[in-house]
């Protein structure tokens, strides 16, 4: 289990990575997305992987690890996709702004001269 | 008077009085100088109070509290030593004053004169009444700073300009080396306070740290005290009004140096490190500076290395290591305050008299201003060593401890004595030169002004100071010599040694070299007459050696040529690098801990592998990759690949226990693609050309090493990742949630009740960036210019339009109106459906999964569905959203629950809770943690529906292309993209 989601994390970082370093913004973009996936998962997967722990308490009951999962990272997760989501807006916004007052999607704002 | 007081008023004062001279008008040229002059003599008043008993030998204290922590007290201190230079400060101040209300012009505006005078004041005597070394070391600082702020007064010449940033330059470089070697030096002692200092000598010497704190110190000092070969700020400073030379130049700024080395002389000195630092400093500075005057024909110009020249001796004389030395040399600050201000004023006056400081223009002004004429002349007898003078007394003490210096090395000292008659005749040399060549000759020809005496009360502090000169020649013992000894004992201690203040000591050597140097400067005078007439400007022999030159090729070198090779090697204005290198730290700074701490294996045994989720993951990767390589050409596919890899996160998510995360990622995701979605339209075309020319060799090149990085970025991850995953912390922070989220939050639902109750602040701030984010969004879409190739209704739609002209029977837009009308009768079916999800999920989310992040998101989708499918003005003719008042409304309720935990006296965001039963539902949670979740939620319906409408209406909107930028063609739709396909990364 471990080892599948973090070979799925190693993907995810790397093609978010590569993308990253791409000159169009609309890569730049689609790789700030895979990376927010992987550090997101990463983040998630420092609680441990639980499967067919109980994410929900019994009323009036305390819970414990042993039988609940790890909230903390979740708690930190839902931020974390939420304003990833609001960075993703605000990236493609300037991106427009960009693209339109250059006329290029080059990230620098010019096509690169040779 | 207590001494808190006392030591308060005197620094504080001036500072107080500084702001007060800095409000008033700026002509009020009178009100100014009396405030200043007040302030100076109630200064002098105090230090008159303070007499008795500092001459007693006392110390007068006062210690505030400043960083106990550290061990650090705000602390003044005046003892003897400090109280003599107190006294210089605002003596000295006093006349300067004075003298200033008549040199300055009316038309200056002369109380920020005053302001910065004052203000310098309080600097130095704070300065030399700091009780511990940081304290020091900060009025030091401003010193340095007020004195930029005088010399610079007249800051529309660029000569006032240029010397008052060289001054700066240099004094405060060596302020900050100061405050390395005071820090040094307190580490040494283990404590800042001077007492503490004063009292370890024999630790400091023989620390092994002592040389780089003595050197660190030196620096600080020999730079204030303008001491070879940082010598060469001092002249350039003469560019201030002519009583800030007076003030700084004499009695104060360049005073602190020597104080400083003569203040921890007791504790650093008598090493043979002191003996060649400073004396060497001394001699070179001594003789440097007395040569080189002679050959000035500007009054100040003169003035001002022969004031080098002066403290070359001073320094000279506490590098002998010698305790009588020491005493010369406090007798000597003494004696060169007092002659040295009086030359600088009368140097003044004939300038303001005269409009010409040029001694090549000057000649015979002794019957035009006698009386100046005098004073000055008696000054200059002084300054060149004259008996019956002040200056003569100090002069015979250093020859006498030039001969009787002791070193280590024999033959420096056998030419030590023949460097001081040297300097001493050089010293005659040029005060000849002040009087003769000003007073003396023929009457002066085309002088901008007609000389006359001054007015009586600017000629006053001359007068005031040339009697001292006069009193304390004549009778040392009987008036300095009181003062003197209270100096000497505080600076020295036990051991001060005996020494006698005699006008005459007998037929003996120093008296000789006093008669040679008498005999050898005049004729030295004489016989440079034919030189000095000629007018040559600077020194010969050593005119190559400026110092300034110097001084401004380092600053061009620094400020600009290194700055901008530095520029040239690090900075770029391009995306790419600064990303490639962010990562690439980021990857060797992970792995250098890794490699630091070792990697062993984790205390978790890894889960056998689910084929499900193996298979699972194979298609996230594969999408993953997918995006990665299709993002350059199609977007769309990229996009849609993206989504996959979201979908596989979110299963993941749900897989291991976390279906809150599962639930917010799955809208999120929507909502995502939606807005990407609606940013394509905007982005120019890009075709992937088959068979086209293969990428260029650079090109190829930074794609293998980009890959490198991204690979390398990858695998790091993932062994981070399955590093963290197979270990468990011994202790963690779940079980206090876990044990609280229902006991003391309401709720069962662990993550929702950390979100909106334990750690509510945070998502506070974060509805708050959201929120900022969307408006950002808004603005930045308000003026949304799309690019030329963008303008134009996208080839779908045109498409369309030609379709539906092309048929007969169908009027343009039939195609669009039909569009996906089964989805858009089913979606608007849903609408209610979906919001009433959202209600539900909002509800519930204290307990369940769900809460108001969900909910927020799910009621946008409810509505950009609407859009999607009715079309922008369809749904706008029905349902008016208004984003800003959800917004508004969202962010007021969230902050409202909080601040009502005031009204009930618990801190911010406090929670409470209880169970309503409502019928039909049954019993519910009701916290006030809801309320706090319906702001969330509020916020993030305005939000995305501000940012998603914004992004829509732009298609509908009439666009005017942005103006192409002048520098390039706008790119032609057809052609641009097969160009700008290839290669580019």
């Amino acid at each position: 289990m471990e080892l599948i989601l973090a070979l799925g994390i190693g993907v995810l970082t790397g093609s978010g990575v590569w993308l990253l370093l791409r000159p169009r913004t609309f890569q730049v973009i689609v790789g700030l997305s895979l990376l927010s996936y992987a550090v997101n998962l990463f983040i998630f997967s420092t609680g441990g992987l639980r499967t067919g722990a109980a994410p929900v308490l019994e009323r009036g009951a305390v819970g414990h690890l042993a039988t609940h999962a790890d909230p903390v990272p979740q708690a930190l997760v839902l931020t974390a996709i939420v304003i990833s989501f609001a960075t993703t807006a605000l990236f493609l916004v300037v991106l427009l702004a960009a693209r339109g007052l250059t006329g290029t999607d080059h990230v620098d704002g010019r096509e690169k001269d040779r | 008077m207590p001494d808190a007081l006392l030591l308060l008023t005197l620094v504080g004062l001036p500072f107080l009085g500084a702001i007060a001279a800095g409000l008033l008008p700026t002509h009020a040229r009178n009100a100014a100088a009396w405030l200043a002059g007040v302030i100076a003599l109630v200064g002098l008043g105090l230090l008159l109070a303070a007499y008795p008993t500092v001459a007693a030998g006392g110390v007068l204290r006062h210690e505030v509290a400043w960083m106990p922590s550290l061990g650090l007290n705000f602390s003044l201190r005046m003892d003897g030593f400090a109280w003599l230079f107190a006294g210089m400060v605002s003596g000295v101040g006093v006349l300067v004053i004075v003298y200033a209300r008549y040199y300055m012009s009316a038309d200056d505006p002369v109380p920020r004169f005053f302001a910065f005078l004052l203000a310098f004041m309080g600097s130095m005597t704070g300065v030399v009444i700091a009780g511990n070394l940081i304290q020091l070391a900060f009025f030091w600082e401003l010193t340095s700073l007020f004195s930029f702020l005088l010399i610079g007064y007249w800051h529309h010449l660029a000569a006032a300009r240029d010397g008052a940033r060289m001054a700066l330059t240099i004094t405060a470089t060596g302020g900050l080396c100061l405050f390395a070697g005071v820090l040094v030096l307190g580490h040494i002692v283990g404590s800042y306070d001077l007492d503490a200092v004063l009292a370890s000598g024999e630790t400091i010497r023989a620390h092994s740290l002592y040389l780089p704190a003595l050197v660190l110190i030196l620096l600080g000092a020999l730079t204030k005290s303008a001491q070879f070969p940082f010598h060469f700020w001092l002249p350039h400073a003469m560019a201030a009004p002519t009583p800030v030379s007076a003030y700084l130049h004499s009695a104060t700024l360049v005073k602190a140096g020597v104080f400083l080395m003569a203040r921890l002389w007791p504790v650093m000195a008598g090493t043979e490190a002191w003996f060649w630092i400073v004396g060497t400093a001394g001699i070179v500075t001594l003789l440097i500076g007395a040569y080189i005057a002679i050959f000035q024909h500007d009054l100040k110009g003169l003035l001002a290395y022969s004031t080098i020249s002066h403290l070359g001796l001073i320094t000279l004389l506490l590098g002998l290591n010698s305790s009588l030395a020491m005493v010369a040399a406090i007798f000597h600050i003494i004696n060169h305050a007092t002659f040295k201000a009086s030359l600088f004023m009368a140097a003044g006056i004939i300038d303001h008299e005269t409009g010409t400081r040029d001694i090549r223009r000057l000649s015979g002004l002794n019957r035009f201003m006698p009386f100046t004429a005098r004073l000055a002349m008696v000054a200059a007898a002084a300054m060149a060593g004259v008996p019956l003078l002040n200056g003569f007394l100090s002069k015979e003490m250093f020859f006498a401890e030039a001969l009787s210096a002791e070193g280590p090395l024999p033959l420096l000292l056998d030419i030590l004595p023949v460097a001081a008659t040297v300097a001493s005749a050089f010293s005659v040399a040029y005060s000849l030169r002040f009087i003769h060549g000003t007073f003396f000759g023929p009457d002066p020809v085309d002088l901008p002004l007609t000389p006359h005496e001054p007015p009586t009360w600017m000629r006053f502090p001359v007068e005031i100071l040339v009697l001292t000169c006069i009193i304390v020649g004549l009778l040392p013992a009987a008036t300095v010599g009181p003062f003197l000894d209270m100096a000497a004992h505080a600076a020295l201690g036990a051991a001060t040694p005996d020494y006698s203040l005699a006008v005459w000591h007998g037929f003996n050597l120093p008296l000789l070299m006093s008669v040679i140097a008498l005999i050898a400067g005049v004729s030295l005078y004489l016989l440079l007459q034919r030189h000095l007439i000629k007018g040559v400007e600077g020194a010969p022999l050593i005119g190559g050696l400026q110092g300034q030159r110097m001084f401004e090729r380092s600053m061009v070198f620094l400020s600009w040529r290194l700055a901008r090779t530095l520029e040239g090697l690090f900075g770029t204005r391009r995306l790419q690098p600064q990303l490639r290198l962010v990562v690439s730290v980021a990857v060797v700074a992970a792995g250098w801990t890794v490699y630091l701490r070792g990697l062993g294996p984790g205390n978790l045994a890894p889960a056998g592998i689910d084929p499900v989720l193996a298979l699972i993951w194979v298609i996230g990767a594969a999408c993953a990759l997918g995006a990665a390589t299709q993002a350059k050409y199609h977007r769309l596919v990229a996009l849609i690949l993206l989504g996959g890899t979201g979908l596989v996160t979110c299963v993941t998510f749900v897989w291991f226990s976390a279906p809150d995360l599962a639930l917010t990622q799955l809208l999120v995701e929507v909502v995502t693609t939606i807005l990407l979605l609606l940013g394509l339209r905007w982005l120019p075309k890009r075709l992937d050309v088959p068979g086209a020319r293969p990428p260029e060799v650079i090109t190829a090149t930074r794609r293998l090493r980009d890959l490198g990085i991204a690979i390398t970025a990858g695998v790091g991850m993932a062994g981070l990742a399955f590093g963290v995953m197979t270990r468990f912390p011994p202790e963690i922070l779940a079980e206090h949630f876990l044990e609280r989220a229902y006991t003391e939050g309401g709720g069962t639902n662990v993550v929702n009740v950390i979100l909106v109750d334990f750690r509510g602040f945070d998502t506070l701030g974060e509805i708050a960036v959201l929120g900022a984010v969307a408006l950002t969004a808004y603005a930045l879409l308000r003026r949304f210019r799309p690019a030329p190739d963008s303008v134009d209704i996208p080839e779908q739609q045109r498409d369309q339009s030609a379709y539906d002209i092309s048929r007969p029977g169908r009027r343009e837009g039939d195609t669009v109106a039909d569009w996906l009308l089964i989805p858009s009768v089913i979606a608007r079916l849903l609408f209610p459906v979906i919001c009433l999800v959202a209600v539900y999920l909002l509800l519930r989310g204290h307990d369940l999964p769900g809460g108001g992040f969900a909910a927020g998101l799910t009621a946008s989708i409810a509505m950009i569905l609407q859009y999607m499918l009715g079309g922008t003005q369809w749904v706008e003719a029905r349902l008016r959203v208004l984003p800003l008042r959800w917004m508004g409304l969202g962010l007021l309720l969230a902050t409202g629950t909080g601040l009502a935990a005031w009204a009930f006296g618990y801190p911010f965001l406090t929670s409470y809770f209880t169970y309503v039963e409502l019928p039909l539902i049954g019993s519910f949670p009701m916290a006030s943690a809801l309320a706090f979740d319906i702001g969330v939620f509020a916020l993030v319906v305005g939000a995305t529906m501000l940012m998603l409408i914004a992004l829509a209406r732009q298609s509908v909107r009439g666009h005017r292309a942005a103006a192409p930028r002048p520098s390039e063609e706008p790119p032609a739709p057809t052609t641009a993209p097969a160009a700008t396909a290839m290669g580019d990364d």
